[in-house]
């Protein structure tokens, strides 16, 4: 099983690294979200450093959900899904198997970028060192969730906009503990309590997220 | 009597049909005892004056929002479980109505709030969590309207509601703790003086017109749906035929 599960993760990250124009458009869309901010609010430093950890975690939500429109619909239209599908190993584990790979492609790119927006934007190093924790701890949640908004739009007219619309509501306890940490660092409240929940959030999807994602992965293939 | 022979689209179809006239008769009556209530009988409230009244539409509206989306939640799991026609067209009938009534919570609470706390809206945990709540409701119905196969329409619009109904504590309690660090409670709307026992009759029975009007509404849609999905069965074209 657990053999199944690294092949599936291999596969998807070899075939993102064959073509790397898919994914770097993720990673440059996050980038330019995040740079819009300061050109439309102004450049003073004491408001950028307020506004900085949600603009940061904004435009990582919105990054995650631009690259999840793909999770399964290449498989879906070449037919390697089904055949995935019919294997006879469990199914949520192929749900887990990709968006884990998910994470490893378009997650931990954002973990690298992420300090490097967080010094535009004027923060200070720990809070820079808890922005990186809190990614590391959330963006998982975003790949395990969006996967089952990505399994329920497969297929349809307009899957991209639509996924937005399903998923973006579920993010919000995300967005408000991770963020959350990072102002909490910075205004000396401690950030403990929120990465704690964000783990105890991201024990819960893992449990069961995959196990969701391949009910819907079944109701939209049959 | 079996339960289960009103499972069936073509038995359900008249028995919500002789339903409908009787729950919207109730809701109409309700409304109208309600709302003389809230507007000749109950007395001026002596802090917030006749700016109050609003609250015999606010919370009853409120309350609707919130009980709907569990009761869709559980035909959903009914119809998952069970694999009922019928389940996910009452899922699928009521989604409008609470939706509707969600945004009503929210309108209303805008003119409340305005007089009262000086703004139209607050960051509050409640109004943030009604608002997300509605955007809950939008992306069912997005999901449904996107489908065209109405077997797998029914089937993911169940598991997205499930799923959201599982996150709802969870975004609640998120948005609750974010609200009170961010800034102190300004506001509140949990009030000390307790209500007097005239108005809460008003929202009760104001609140029991809303739940009648959501059952005769809800009945109506399920009919065109089940219509609309059996119009090729032999009984359905009776139907439609015996009405042109």
């Amino acid at each position: 099983m657990i053999r199944f599960l690294i092949t599936v993760i291999r596969r998807d990250v070899l075939l993102a690294a064959r073509r790397r124009g898919d994914w770097l458009t993720a990673q440059f869309f996050f980038v330019m979200v995040v740079s819009m901010f300061p050109l439309g609010i102004g450049p003073e430093p004491t408001m950028l450093r307020l506004i900085g950890p949600g603009v940061v975690w904004v435009a990582a939500l919105l990054a995650c959900l631009l690259s999840l429109g793909r999770l399964f619909a290449d498989d879906f239209r070449d037919g390697s899904l089904e055949q995935m599908l019919l294997s006879p190993y469990p199914n949520s584990l192929l749900a887990l198997g990709k968006a884990l790979a998910h994470w490893v492609i378009n997650g931990i790119p954002l973990l690298l970028i992420a300090p490097v927006l967080g010094i535009q934007f004027g923060l200070p190093a720990e809070a820079l060192v808890i922005l990186v924790l809190s990614l590391a701890i959330g963006t998982p949640i975003l790949s395990l969730l969006g996967g089952i908004g990505a399994a329920l739009t497969l297929g349809l007219r307009g899957g991209g906009v639509l996924i937005t619309l399903l998923i973006l509501p579920l993010y919000v306890p995300v967005l408000i503990f991770g963020a959350g940490a990072v102002e909490g660092a910075m205004s000396g409240t401690g950030s403990e309590a929120h990465l704690s929940l964000l783990g105890a959030f991201l024990v819960m999807s893992l449990l069961v997220a995959p196990w969701i994602s391949s009910l819907a992965l079944k109701i939209s293939v049959e | 009597m079996n339960l289960y022979y009103f499972a069936s689209p073509a038995t359900f179809y008249p028995l919500a049909g002789k339903l409908v006239p009787w729950f919207a008769l109730l809701a109409a009556a309700l409304c109208a005892v309600g709302l003389y209530i809230s507007f000749f009988v109950a007395p001026t409230d002596f802090q917030q004056g006749e700016g109050y009244r609003i609250i015999f539409i606010h919370v009853p509206a409120a309350w609707m929002s919130m009980f709907i989306y569990v009761v869709m939640a559980f035909w959903s799991a009914i119809g998952l479980a069970w694999n009922t026609r019928l389940s996910f067209v009452m899922a699928r009938a009521l989604a409008p109505t609470g939706a509707m009534f969600t945004f009503v919570a929210l309108w209303t609470g805008a003119f409340w709030g305005k007089p009262m706390w000086g703004a139209w809206w607050v960051w509050d945990a409640r109004l943030t969590s009604e608002l997300i709540l509605l955007f809950l409701y939008v992306g069912y119905m997005a999901l449904q309207a996107a489908i065209d196969d109405p077997r797998r329409a029914d089937r993911a619009g169940a598991l997205l509601n499930l799923v959201g109904v599982i996150n709802i504590p969870i975004i609640y309690f998120s948005v609750k703790w974010w609200n009170t660090l961010h800034q102190g409670s300004s506001v509140s709307l949990t009030r000390a003086p307790s209500m007097a026992m005239i108005m809460l009759w008003g929202m009760l029975i104001m609140a029991l017109a809303a739940w009648m009007y959501t059952i005769a509404v809800s009945l109506a849609r399920a009919r065109t749906l089940i219509l609309e999905r059996e119009r090729q069965t032999e009984w359905a074209r009776l139907q439609l035929e015996g009405q042109a």
